[in-house]
Parts: C-alpha cells; structure tokens; sequence
C-alpha cells in the first residue's frame, strides 16, 4: 500500500507548526499517533500535500489533574498512558472503563485522545466518554488559544470545527462537583474492533441523588450521540429500577443505528438500552451504601 | 553388547526438537519474496476493478505512460496479442488474466504498470482512465440460478447460463430405499460462508527473464512450484528446463498459495518485455479481495434414521459458489472436492450426494484453505447434521454417535461413497474427550444454570478425513498424478542435504524431515539441511496443501533413507569384510551379526562411500524416491466445545475446548501440538467472527483487516490436547496427516455448542459466522437464521 507523495515535516515548536498549517492552505494535515491518519494516507482516502508531524512538539505528552479536580489530557498522551493511569483509576471511572477498550495495545501505545477526538470518527470510543463527561478541546491558533465544547466540536463524520491552521492541544474534563460514577461499556467483535455499539455513562453524586449525568453513543449514528434527554432524566433523584430503565429506553431512542455486517439496527438499540442499564445499575448498589 | 543410540537425543521420531526454520524468522533473517532485490529490478502494481459486473468500454493509459519513470503499461488487449489475456485454470476452466471483454467481479485486474518504483507505478494505476458500462450483478447462487440472469461467462461458447457443473457420487436407489425405511427423516440447511485463507504475507513474484541465458527465474509465493514451473511451460510456451522456480520462504500458505494467479503472469510477460526483473507484492486488500477464497457454499441434508439411533442413508445436495471463475484448486476429477468424504467415520448404508457448482460476479478460487479439498465442508456438514439428528431423536448426542462409529474391528471399511478407510480407534478417541471435558458433571451443571437463566451450552465434533492425496490411481491435478518426491545426499562426513518436492510453509518441514531421517538413519537432526522450493535442485513434486506433506513426502523421506540405507549397507559388509547377509542394523550402526560389538557407524560408511569403496561400487551416497501411496491416512479428531450464551446479548464466550486427535505416529509432537492449536483458533474464528460477504452491488465487505477479521492472542480461548495413537497401516513410519483436522473438525465444535446453549428455543440452526446479533435474534424470535450474513442497510 503506497500513498501519494506528500511533504514531511516535523517542527520543534507549536509557532512553526502553526506556520506551516498556515502555509500548507488547507492541504496540510497534522499528524499525532498515525493509526488513523496513516491508514487513510496507505488506502490513498486521503492524499494531504503536508505532513505536520507534532510527536516532537514538547509540552504535550501530559495527563494530570488540577488541585480543583480538572482533569487535562495532552495532544500527545496515549492511550496506553491513560490505561495505566492512577489519576482516572482513582478519580474517572468512565474513562478508566474506557481506556482498555480502545482499539489494542499496539494502536494504544501511539493513538492519542485528542487524535481521536479530532478524527470525529463516529466509532470513536473517546468522543463518547467526552461527551458524556461535558468536557472540551483547547485549539490554538496564530490568534491564541480557544476552548470548544466536545459536542460542539465535531460537526459531522470524520469533522471538527477546527480552522485549517489550529492545533488540538489539550482535552479537558471539568471539576466534579459530588462524587463520580459511571462507566463505558462496548460490544466488538474481536479485541481492535471498533463499536458495533459503545455507551458513556458519567454521573455526579450527591449522597444518593444524581446531580449531573452524561450519556453517550459510540458507533449507532453519524457521529457521537449525546444522548442529553436519557441523561437529563436521571438528574434530581436516586437511582431507582425504574428510573435507571427509563433512562435506558431513552438512550435506545436517542440512538440512530444502520443496519451493516456488525449488526442489525434493531440490535445495536437493544445494546444501547442493554448497557445503559448495566452501568446504571452497577453504580446503583454503591450510590445506596453513599445515602 | 550394541551401542545404540537414543533416538530423541539425537531428534529422531517423537523429539519435541525446537523448530530450526525458527531461528531465523525471530531474528527477521527470513528470505521471503519480498525481500529480495536484484539489480536492475522494476515494480508492478496492479489496477482492479471498482464494478462487480461491467462491460468494458475503453481504457485509456496515456496519461500514465506521461508519468516519469513508468516502463511499461500493459492492458488485456495488449495480452491478448501474446495469447496470454486468459489462462486456464486447475479445473479445466479459464481465467482472465487482464480484462478484456469484461469485468466479472470487484477487484479484477484490469491492467497493471511497471515502473521504477511501486509510488510510481501505483500513481500511474490511478491515471488510467477506464471507461465501464455496469452490468447487473450476481452475488449468490440462487441469484446464479434464476431465470433470465444476466451471463457472466459470455466468452465460453456452448455455456448459456450460470452453472458450472452438476455432478454426483453414491447411490441414488439405495438412498431412496433406506428413506422409505426410515422410522424419522431428520433434514437441515446450512451454509459455510465464504472465507479467506489469509496468509500474513500475501502473494507476490519477481520474474526475471535473461534475454542473454533465455532463462526465466521466478521468485514466487507457491505452495506447489513444480506445478507453476509445468503451468508455465504449458501455458507461455518456454521450454521446461529454461524455467526456474524458485519458492522462499513463506508466510503462511493455508492453500491460498496452490493457484497460478494473473499478477504472476503479468510480472512474467513483464520482464520479458522490459528484459528486467519485474517485482510484484499483493497488498492485503488485493489478496482478500481477488485471490482464493474458500468455503461460500450451501448444503441441504437429510438422514434416514432408525428410532434406536442407528443411520440408514444420508442425502446431501451442495450448491456451491464459484465466483466467476472455476478456478478451485483440487484433484481434477472431483468437482466439489472431497465434499463425499463426509460420514467416513459413520456406519452408513447408502448414501448420494448431489453437487451443483454456480459462477457469480465474485472472486474466483474454491482453495483448498487448511483443508483437503472441501473436507472442511463436509465434516462441518456431517457433525452439524449429526447433532440435528440426535436432538430430533431425543438422544444424547455423544451417545448417538458412539452407536454410530465404524467399530474398531470392522477395517478395512468402505465408506457411503466408497472411500477405504484403514484403521481408527473413534469410540476411544470419544471417550478420551468425554472424560476430558467432564461431560457428565458438565451436563449438571448446565441443568442447575438453566434454573438461573443462564444457558451454558456442550458441542462434540468427531470426524475422520481423507488426507494425503493422493493414490496416482484416483488423484492428478491436470492428469499430473500426485505422489510426491525425496532425494537424500549424505556427505563424505556423515551431514546431509535433503531436498522434497513439497515446500514449507510455516509447517516445519526443515525441522521434522530430518527427524525422518535420524530415525531411518541414525544420522543426527541436526546434521541434515532440509531444502524445497527450487526447481532446479528439488526433485518433481505436487507440492504442500491438503495435509499431503507427510502423508506423501514424508513418507518419500523415509523410503529414500532406506535406499541410502541399503546401499550403506553394502560399505558396511565391505569396511568389515563380512558378507551382508551377516550385517546387522541398529540406529546409526551396521554391526556383525555373531559379534555385535565388531561394527561400523552410518558416518563411517559415508566416508567409504567417498574414500574406500568397494570394486565396481558407483561412488558416493545419495538416492532419490518416489513416493506414491497406496492409500490417503485417515487421522480421526475429536473437539469438544463448551460455552456461555450471555441471553440479553447474545455474546458467547467459550469455557473450556478440547482435543482428541489420532494422527498416528508423531514426528514432533510439539510441531503437532502446534498445528492443532492454530486449526483450533481458525475454527474459531470461523464460529465467531469470520467471512467475507458482499452487497448487491457485489462490493466485497471483508477487503481487509477491520472487517475480514482473525482472531488475536486476547479472545482465543485456551485449549487442552489430548492424544491416542493408531499408526497408519500403510504409511512407512506409521504417520498421518495432521495441519488441517482441528480447523475441519472444529468449527461445528463451537457452533454445535451454541446451538446446545439455546436448544430450548426450537431453533435448530444459526449459520457462521455467530455473531452475537445472529445468536440474539435466533433467542428472541425463535428461528433459524441462515445464509449468508446479509449486509444490511436501511436505505
Ligand atoms: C487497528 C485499529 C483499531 C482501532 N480501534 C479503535 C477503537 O476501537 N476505538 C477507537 O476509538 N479508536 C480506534 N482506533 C483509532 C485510534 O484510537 C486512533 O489512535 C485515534 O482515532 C486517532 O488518534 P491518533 O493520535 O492516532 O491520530 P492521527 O491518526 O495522527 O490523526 C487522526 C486525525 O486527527 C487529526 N489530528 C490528530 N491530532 C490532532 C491535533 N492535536 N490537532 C489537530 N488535528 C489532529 C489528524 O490530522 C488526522 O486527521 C483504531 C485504530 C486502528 C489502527
């Protein structure tokens, strides 16, 4: 497999990347872990006349938490990095659930989250669990730096809000203000598969009542679905049966599933309802043990 | 007082020796195709069709001869001058090499550039302009067969429509008559999707035509090289002996390696032209999507059965898809393979079998993948309806086969098509996995989970297959008969070259031939080079597929060292002045028979082969056998799957699989072991999560690595082998044929254990792959689901 000719350059500060995004007009591309990007240049979908590569950009290959509880994730964290990660063990449990379902370990020692966010693949694992935690993308430009909502950011398949001459340099998830709780839960096929359905569940607790919850659908839609109506109604009260199927019903509403090789649509919404229900009531027993 | 030595010390029968082709593949020192470079060398790439069906209207290649450094551009049209646009096949059929009437499925070649380098060439496919007029498209056989579809083999004169062949095998009459006798007719339809072999590396040649020599050398992926060399000969005219094939290292084969593919015949015509040698890598799609498939075919069966368990006949019509091309790659004479090796192990009175092959706007093949030509199929078939029948009987299902097997003292046994199976210990075998997996404890347990909702799930599949074609009498590809080939040269010191007309393929041939040869010789493993792929230097041979290595070439080594031995024999009498008669044989040694302590080593009559011959005695000590067996080897395996259906999912996870499998004597156990955990996890992947399928426009879904899926180290369950050992009859050191049983054998292992899962719900068949949507919707709407996993869209 032998992709176009394209032009390679790998600056050693964020101006010159920027610089040459700005020279590159459009036709640049900026190159972060390579295992979605290289594929596409191998398969010629894409054909970029620039490579920006920023793997040696310095400052970006962090995850950490701020003393308030944000929790940042460099340009250049892996996903490996996330897997072994104490701070989501102890502090995330939607994105600890997450990490090990990405893709396998080779494509998790070089794929990063803010790759992957960019990429607005509507499989991606990640887009989902940020959406569900209401977290966003810090981009910077030759102007300075933004911040852009997650749902806000992509825009449809395989498309971001990004300016042609922006770099993704951080993804970040808000302070909790209770207690966290949820999970992600994913169906493949076979371990580096994508989703034939993946769902985000992300609460915040006070005692036993849910204060804030995010729901989210990877793989049944045209992009990450915010499932926000299901989530919205868990807010205000404990988690009960009935509630934590309520929500369910609503996820599995809230999805737009195609039927393909991995699946009918009938099937993927009943794997959304099925594990939406499960994290739910996995939190359950442990929420009432907090009342 | 003898001194003999200890046969596993020195990697004879039965040491677990470490595989020396290992050593250099770990440390990347493997020479495969692609890593060789040869001076002056140019690059090929192919263009494919995007259109399953589609009359060719124009191609235009002009911008791409524009393109700096492209050499060449070739089209059919411009094969088609040479005769060389269509090819046969190994089915007495044809194949286009480059398109020229037509495209008959997506990814054909439609012309190919050779260039400086493989961006060049690849940059200049995509400048040819390629003017098609699509063509309604046939992706199934029943799409084949319907009135009034559109013909895809337009070109063959007196072909109206879509069938390929009719044929069938056993006896109609006496089938017809066990039914009427039947007290309960059990019937079952099933498919076996179309899969790939996959090897990792995927095809690939460089040609190298000298103008000056008129030799043309060809380094290629081939399982079977002398075969190639033969099809070349025959089908660009060069005369043999100017022909060189030339078979490296392999990564992987599984039968994806047996055909004569265009890409060969295009980088051939290339070097010829260009008077350069011509480099062609397949890349992975290319492989998936236009090389041999296996498997994509369906079967309707039926069983006559006795209400006390016992078969009467059996009735099997196939309906296989070809692909646009007959280009399977089997013994000639049989047209669905050895589809009729199917209930070998089975007492059966009567049995017929009705075959009808269809062409559709797919890629052609029908490869013999890890399997002895449609075995897979068969025994898949067999073990899918036997397990059918004994639920339709209400018989536990490890018991109705036991009533049914071939007793141990009933061979010679001629099978309901008339195969002569030798030997076999099946109700053993049996046992030995019963035991091993706990079957009465496990059926408890079942009992006590079903209670609690939760549905664990048993599956046995126990079958022989034929493996080791063949006998010249009944097996020829082309009318080449298949035997097999060994020539042994032992050295003045006592090291030897052995070289096979088989060719390894990640088996272990360089390991396990020189095994044979320690056992037949004394000679240590260690001291025998084992060469194939050269045909120049090997002797004539079918080649490595269908399990048919040891079974044949194996067997060739054995008789070659005994030659060699023989003539040892001889230097023996005269190092030791005593007459032959007197001389006695132990490993490794030749002694006097009245005083055994008087003696000389195999090493020691090497050097007198060389050094100290008698008078008259030719020189040197070297022999070459061909081998041509009596019989195929009838290895007999059985797996024992069970699982855990997850009812609101419909996910499967395995708990625990076993293996029983008879392959007679083992040369390397450890090399045995392997193979069978390998076919294991291919008939997993088949069970769970493998095929290649194709929407209605006859875009392949399946045309690489994110949707044709293997299975990795993380979701292949473990497994635990078990052995009994009943030697070949026939075969010299007892040997059977062993790569293929696990992958046979064990796909309906896992489905059949599914199918016990939720037997409760009346459903008596999924089809593979079982996804857990499939198994899902077979749960909750209570019927069978089967055929081809659809692509499903909703618009
Ligand atoms: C075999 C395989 C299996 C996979 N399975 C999964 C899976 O199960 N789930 C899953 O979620 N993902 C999966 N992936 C994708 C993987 O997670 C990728 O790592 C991820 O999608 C992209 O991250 P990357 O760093 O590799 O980005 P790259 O491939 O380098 O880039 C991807 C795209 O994003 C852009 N981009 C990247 N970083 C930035 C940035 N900082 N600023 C601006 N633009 C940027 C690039 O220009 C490019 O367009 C799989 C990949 C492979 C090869």
């Amino acid at each position: 497999m032998y992709p176009s000719r394209f032009r390679y350059e790998a600056p050693r500060s964020i101006d010159d990347a920027i610089a040459l995004l700005r020279q590159g007009a459009g036709e640049a591309k900026v190159l972060a872990g390579g295992q979605s990007l290289v594929p596409l240049l191998k398969l010629r979908f894409a054909a970029p006349e620039l490579l920006v590569d920023i793997n040696n950009l310095p400052g970006l290959d962090y995850h950490r938490a701020d003393p308030d509880g944000t929790i940042r994730i460099g340009a250049l964290c892996r996903h490996a990095e996330l897997e072994r990660s104490t701070i989501l063990a102890t502090r995330q449990p939607t994105m600890a659930a997450a990490a090990p379902l990405i893709a396998d370990p080779v494509v998790r020692n070089r794929g990063t989250l803010v790759g992957s966010l960019c990429h607005a693949d509507p499989q991606g694992d990640w887009a989902s669990v940020v959406t569900a935690l209401g977290g966003h993308v810090v981009a910077q430009g030759a102007n300075g730096r933004r911040n852009i909502p997650v749902a806000q950011f992509v825009t449809g398949p395989f498309q971001n809000v990004l300016a042609y001459d922006e770099i993704a340099v951080e993804a970040v998830i808000p302070a909790p203000k209770g207690t966290v709780a949820g999970g992600y839960l994913k169906l493949e096929r076979r371990v580096g598969d994508f989703a034939t359905a993946g769902t985000a569940v992300a609460l915040e607790m006070s005692g036993a009542v849910v204060t804030r919850a995010g729901i989210a659908l990877t793989g049944v839609g045209g992009s990450t679905i915010d499932a926000a109506e299901a989530a919205q109604a868990l807010v205000g009260g404990p988690l009960t049966a009935d509630s934590i199927a309520h929500a369910a019903d609503l996820a599995a509403q809230a999805a737009q599933p195609r039927s393909d090789h991995r699946g009918s649509a009938d099937y993927k919404r009943h794997i959304v309802r099925t594990f939406v229900e499960r994290i739910l009531t996995r939190v359950q027993p442990s929420t009432e043990r907090a009342a | 007082m003898t001194q003999a030595l200890d046969e596993i010390k020195i990697g004879g029968l039965g040491s677990s020796r470490k595989r020396v082709e290992d050593n250099r593949f770990i440390r990347g020192r493997g020479n495969y195709v692609d890593d060789i470079v040869l001076p002056g060398m140019l690059h090929m790439e192919i263009l494919r069709s995007p259109l399953a069906h589609a009359r060719i209207r124009s191609i235009d290649t002009s911008k791409a001869w524009e393109i700096p450094g492209v050499r060449l551009v070739l089209t059919g049209e411009m094969m088609a001058t040479r005769n060389l646009a269509w090819m046969p096949t190994l089915s007495y059929d044809t194949q286009a090499v480059l398109a020229t009437d037509k495209v008959r499925f997506q990814g054909q070649e439609v012309a190919c550039v050779v260039a400086d380098d493989p961006y060049i060439a690849k940059d200049a496919c995509e400048a040819i302009v390629v003017d098609y007029e699509p063509l309604p498209v046939i992706v199934n056989p029943t799409q084949a067969m319907a009135e009034g579809a559109p013909l895809i083999r337009d070109d063959k004169e007196n072909q109206h429509d879509n069938v390929v062949f009719d044929w069938q095998v056993g006896d109609k009459d006496a089938t017809d008559r066990a039914f009427e006798q039947a007290d309960l007719v059990s019937k079952l339809d099933l498919h076996y999707p179309r899969s790939h072999p996959s090897p990792i590396e995927c095809c690939g040649s460089i040609a190298d035509f000298n103008r000056a020599t008129q030799k043309l050398t060809v380094y290629m992926t081939t399982q079977a090289p002398h075969i190639i060399r033969a099809a070349v000969a025959l089908v660009a005219e060069l005369p043999e002996h100017m022909i060189r094939i030339v078979s490296p290292d392999l990564g992987g084969g599984f039968g994806n390696k047996v055909p004569v593919y265009p890409g060969y015949v295009m980088s051939i015509l290339a070097s010829i032209l260009t008077e350069r040698p011509v480099k062609w890598i397949e890349d992975k799609t290319g492989n998936l999507i236009s090389t041999g498939f296996g498997r994509d075919i369906y079967l309707h069966g039926e069983l006559a059965l006795r209400r006390d368990g016992k078969i009467l006949g059996v009735r099997m019509h196939t309906t296989s898809d070809h692909g646009a091309f007959f280009s399977d790659a089997q013994p000639s004479k049989f047209k669905i393979g050895l589809m009729h090796s199917a209930f070998s192990c089975y007492d059966v009175p009567a049995a017929h079998l009705t075959a009808r092959g269809t062409y559709t706007n797919k890629a052609p093949g029908g490869v013999a993948y890890r399997c002895s030509f449609r075995v897979t199929e068969a025994m898949f078939f067999q073990e899918r309806m036997m397990q059918a029948a004994a639920n339709d009987l209400g018989m536990d299902q490890a018991e109705f086969r036991r009533r049914n097997f071939v007793r141990d003292d009933d061979f010679p046994h001629r099978t309901p098509f008339g195969f002569l199976t030798d030997s076999g210990q099946y109700g053993k075998c049996l046992d030995v996995g019963l035991a091993a997996i706990g079957y009465a404890d496990f059926l408890k347990q079942k009992e006590e989970a079903t209670k609690h909702g939760r549905l664990l799930g048993i599956g046995i599949s126990t079958m022989t297959e034929p493996l080791g074609a063949g006998n010249s009498r009944e097996y020829d590809i082309l009318g080449i008969k298949m035997f097999d080939s060994a020539e042994l040269r032992v050295h003045m010191t006592g090291k030897a070259i052995l070289r096979t007309g088989a060719k390894t393929q990640g088996q272990g041939h360089e390991t396990t031939w020189a095994q044979i040869v320690a056992h037949e010789l004394g000679i240590p493993a260690e001291d025998v080079t084992v060469e194939e792929g050269d045909t120049d230097t090997a002797p004539f041979g079918m080649g490595t597929y269908a399990s048919r290595s040891t079974p044949v070439a194996g067997a060739a080594v054995a008789m070659v060292a005994r030659k060699v031995r023989a003539k040892a024999r001889k230097l023996a009498a005269h190092l030791l002045e005593v007459s032959e008669e007197d001389i006695e044989w132990e490993l490794g040694r030749f002694y006097v028979r009245s005083s055994p302590d008087r003696g000389v080593t195999i090493q020691e009559c090497a050097m007198a082969a060389y050094s100290n011959m008698p008078d008259g005695m030719e020189p040197g000590l070297e022999n070459v056998a061909y081998y041509d067996p009596p019989n195929l080897t009838w290895p007999f395996g059985c797996y024992i799957a069970t699982v855990e259906v997850d009812p609101q999912t419909g996910v499967w996870d395995v708990l625990n699989v076993v293996a029983v499998d008879d392959c007679g004597v083992r040369i390397n156990p450890m090399i045995v072991e392997g193979q069978i955990m390998g076919g294991l996890t291919e008939a997993y992947a088949m069970a769970s999560m493998q095929f290649i399928t194709f929407d209605t426009q006859g875009n392949c879904i399946g045309s690489n690595y994110m949707d044709y899926l293997l299975p990795t180290a993380w979701e292949t369950p473990g497994y635990e082998l078990h052995e009994v050992v009943t030697p070949s009859p026939h075969h010299p050191i007892g040997a059977k044929g062993v790569g293929e049983c696990a992958t046979v054998g064990g796909p309906a292992a896992f489905v059949n254990a599914v199918m016990d899962a939720i037997k409760d719900t009346g459903v008596r068949n999924i089809d593979m792959p079982l996804l857990p949507d499939r198994v899902y919707e077979a749960l909750t709407q209570r019927h069978d689901v089967s055929g081809a996993p659809p692509v499903r869209t909703d618009d």
